[in-house]
């Protein structure tokens, strides 16, 4: 009861953003769609008339349909940046394969009898396609369309990576959150949205085939009138533009503490973290929010600027483990142990550099630093039972899941299994909760700030507080979910406000308070 | 009212049609007979320019095809097709008013010229406003032959036009087909691989076989003045039945006073199913029939 209350007051709140967000996606959705359209059904037909070409043309829109579709938006900033255009894109080429099928099967399906009589008769090739072959295709390109409309809402969310706005600011906002009402104000819309689309345009399907005509006058005009909701952002000229994950946009110690301490204004747009270092990096971005020791700090050649007020807690890195699965294996907390302080934030700035942009596996990434740090033993091959390590989905975790393997490995006789690649926090952490998993490595000021969400007098009485917030968490850990809080890695992988170095010393900007008065000045 | 001259036609290495000619006189019925891969349907085929001869001339009229648009050639020559061809998303009334619209003609012309096709061909009014699924076999043929003569093509050419229909309503949908006045003035050429239905739809057969025409010439030529082995062999099977069906009753017995329509093969029908109740009151019997016709064929 308490969740629904939440929810209905949070789209309350959030009423005007849901919109704007929604107006996006419809916006995404019909402009690639209309593209989708105009290119797919004439191709459509003519690979009808030219059977021996079709299998190819159907071959490469499957092919298209294959790359995952973040991969496809980062292929695209190089070429077109970020924002709406490469997403309208990337929904295009999505949106082609389901009409550019349908528009083939339902021409090539109509019955030759009716065509040699139609030509016999004397109509032309115009009318043959227009009063015959289309009419009669109608219903099975129009549930290519539909397909297409459908899948497009769905990926469209993805835009959210690569700043174009959408629903999907919600759900990726909400899944790193922790936020379940923010995941459902941009899932239910986004349900919702495919399912009226989907049957606005079957209406139009069971129209009278003779009216079709009538189609072709009203399908336009809809998905024109409703991609116009969608006017495209203009173009910020001269100013400078802030890249943020939509982790970050919603978080006291992110976007809302950087308004509110420092008085930031800058023009924002929501990004993938898994783009956005490259898209400062290619200038499309020019501050962006990043992890302190992010390897793609060293790989773009990109600067932290001094977070002068100290609105960014600390994030100190330490395994939590199950209290249930350190009872039954009481060994496993020494051996655990044995990484705590041992790697500072330049280590693991090296370390995640060799992962992610030299890419070398995190496994002998792990394995050479053991080595190197004489941690490394050989592994027993016990069979004492089995510990399941979790990791996020990004190459810092992915080492320190490989280091804790080898580091229980060589320690115990107790086996190991790696789940790596379990999202974002809220994942990681149920997976935790539900005995899916039994330890991963999380950070201080996550677990203060996402996952016990303490009162605002707490947060402001041990913001800037590394022990403080260690004890705090510690012990909230303890009490709420029986999960204990190792002793800390040692680095402190925080926020931060990152810049391109040239830009930075060229206009003289150390520190966060530094950026604000530029942007004031301008 | 056709000449065709040399016409040759290839299909990859394949010979469809190879170097034929012939001509079809005003009003007269022409039927290709042959077996399937002949090059009878190719041949009706040029002559709307649905297909392109390799070389030769066709000349409709005294044109030479070749100078015309084919659609505007098109909408001037009837065109019935063996599976009808009717649209399935136009209801019967608009799938017959399909070349009087490309001709542009008024809605109360199309109408009345509709009414009118659908009295002579024995379509209930009623039918006009359904699909063609809703039909039964006879009533598509017979829209289709309705769609062909809307706009009073004087020329027809038909592909199979009866071939989609079972045995019953063959026989009497020809029947019927060869009552109607509208067709009777008409210019047709039919394509047919059915031997029984050439002699009955034709004044003059054309029969082709691997792409050349083997005889060109009413049934009776055909029958008794074969001008080949392949002719000869191509009806025996049928021969006695094709023979009694084409010679006339006056003219093995020009005493009789029956008229011009019945042949011979009708007389003999009635004398051996007496119960149809059309035995006339003329003496002849079975074996006089035959003797007679013998004595004819002598001749």
């Amino acid at each position: 009861m308490e969740q629904t209350t939440g929810f209905w007051q949070f789209i309350a709140q959030q009423s005007d953003k849901l919109w704007s967000q929604t107006l996006a996606h419809v916006g995404l959705t019909l402009i690639s769609l209309i593209i989708a359209i105009l290119i797919a059904v004439p191709l459509g037909i003519w690979i009808a008339r030219k059977q021996r070409i079709a299998g190819a043309v159907l071959g490469f829109a499957g092919v298209l349909q294959t790359i995952p579709s973040i991969a496809l938006l980062g292929i695209m900033i190089p070429f077109l940046g970020i924002g709406p255009k490469p997403a309208i894109l990337a929904l295009f080429l999505y949106a082609l394969l389901p009409i550019i099928r349908n528009t083939y099967t339902g021409i090539s399906g109509v019955n030759a009898a009716v065509i040699d009589a139609a030509r016999g008769m004397g109509m032309s090739n115009w009318q043959i396609l227009t009063k015959v072959e289309l009419p009669l295709a109608f219903p099975v390109l129009m549930a290519g369309i539909r397909t297409a409309t459908v899948i497009n809402v769905g990926v469209a969310t993805l835009a959210a990576y690569i700043a174009a706005g959408g629903l999907g600011e919600f759900i990726f906002g909400g899944i790193a959150l922790n936020n379940s009402n923010m995941i459902l104000a941009g899932a239910i819309p986004a349900a919702l949205l495919a399912i009226l689309l989907d049957f606005l345009l079957s209406l139009l399907q069971r129209v009278n085939l003779k009216r079709v005509r009538v189609t072709y006058v009203i399908l336009p005009f809809i998905l024109v009138t409703m991609s116009s909701f969608y006017l495209l952002p203009t173009q910020i000229g001269g100013r400078m533009l802030g890249g943020f994950t939509p982790e970050f946009m919603g978080r006291q110690d992110g976007y809302l503490g950087l308004k509110k301490v420092y008085h930031l204004g800058i023009e924002t747009v929501v990004i993938s973290d898994a783009v956005m270092y490259k898209a400062a990096f290619e200038k499309k971005l020019d501050v962006i929010s990043g992890y302190s020791t992010d390897g793609r700090l060293k790989a773009f050649n990109l600067i932290t600027l001094v977070d002068d007020r100290h609105i960014f807690p600390p994030y100190y890195a330490a395994p939590i483990v199950r209290q249930a699965v350190l009872d039954k294996h009481p060994e496993l907390e020494a051996i655990l142990n044995q990484l705590a302080g041992v790697i500072n934030d330049s280590t693991m700035t090296a370390l995640n550099y060799k992962v992610d942009e030299l890419k070398q596996s995190p496994e002998k990434v792990a394995m050479d630093f053991m080595r190197s740090r004489h941690l490394y033993r050989p592994a027993r091959n016990g069979s004492g039972g089995t510990i399941r390590i979790g990791s996020k989905i990004f190459g810092e975790q992915y080492i320190l899941a490989q280091m804790y393997k080898i580091l229980i490995n060589g320690n115990s006789e107790l086996q190991v299994e790696t789940k790596t690649g379990l999202g974002g926090t809220k994942i990681c952490f149920d997976a935790l909760t539900n005995n899916q998993i039994d330890f991963y490595p999380e950070y201080t000021g996550t677990g203060f700030l996402v996952l016990l969400q303490p009162d605002e007098q707490t947060t402001k009485k041990l913001g800037g507080d590394t022990d403080g917030v260690y004890r705090y968490v510690s012990q909230q850990f303890n009490e709420k979910y029986q999960i204990k809080w190792l002793k800390p890695i040692g680095f402190n992988n925080t926020y931060a406000l990152m810049m391109r170095r040239e830009q930075a010393q060229s206009l003289q900007i150390k520190s966060i308070t530094d950026l604000t008065k530029h942007l004031n000045k301008n | 009212m056709i000449t065709a001259q040399n016409l040759i036609k290839h299909f990859g290495t394949a010979t469809a049609v190879n170097n034929i000619s012939f001509e079809v006189k005003e009003g007269e019925n022409l039927v290709l007979l042959g077996t399937s891969g002949c090059g009878k349907t190719t041949t009706l085929r040029m002559i709307n320019r649905l297909i392109e001869p390799d070389s030769g001339t066709v000349f409709v009229n005294g044109t030479d095809i070749r100078t015309q648009q084919p659609e505007v050639l098109r909408r001037g020559i009837g065109y019935v097709l063996q599976n009808h061809g009717l649209f399935p998303h136009y209801t019967v009334a608009e799938n017959i008013a399909i070349v009087p619209r490309l001709l542009k003609w008024a809605d109360q012309d199309i109408r009345k010229r509709a009414d009118e096709l659908f009295q002579k061909l024995n379509l209930d009014a009623s039918l006009a406003g359904q699909y063609p699924a809703a039909l039964s076999g006879g009533q598509q043929q017979r829209v289709g032959l309705a769609r062909s003569l809307m706009v009073n093509p004087p020329l027809l050419l038909m592909d199979e036009p009866f071939g989609a229909l079972d045995n019953l309503t063959r026989i009497s949908i020809r029947k019927e087909f060869r009552a109607l006045d509208e067709l009777v003035k008409k210019t047709i050429v039919m394509v047919t691989h059915d031997v029984q239905e050439a002699f009955e739809m034709g004044d003059r057969i054309c029969l082709m076989d691997k792409g050349e025409i083997k005889q060109i010439g009413t049934p009776e030529e055909l029958l008794f003045k074969p001008a080949n082995d392949f002719v000869r062999g191509f009806f025996d099977e049928q021969r006695l039945q094709l023979e009694l069906r084409s010679v006339l009753l006056k003219e093995v017995f020009p005493e009789s006073d029956a008229s011009s329509e019945v042949s011979v093969w009708d007389r003999m029908d009635a004398l051996l199913h007496p119960e149809n109740g059309n035995l006339p009151a003329d003496d002849i019997r079975i074996g006089d029939l035959m003797r007679a016709f013998e004595t004819y064929k002598r001749k």
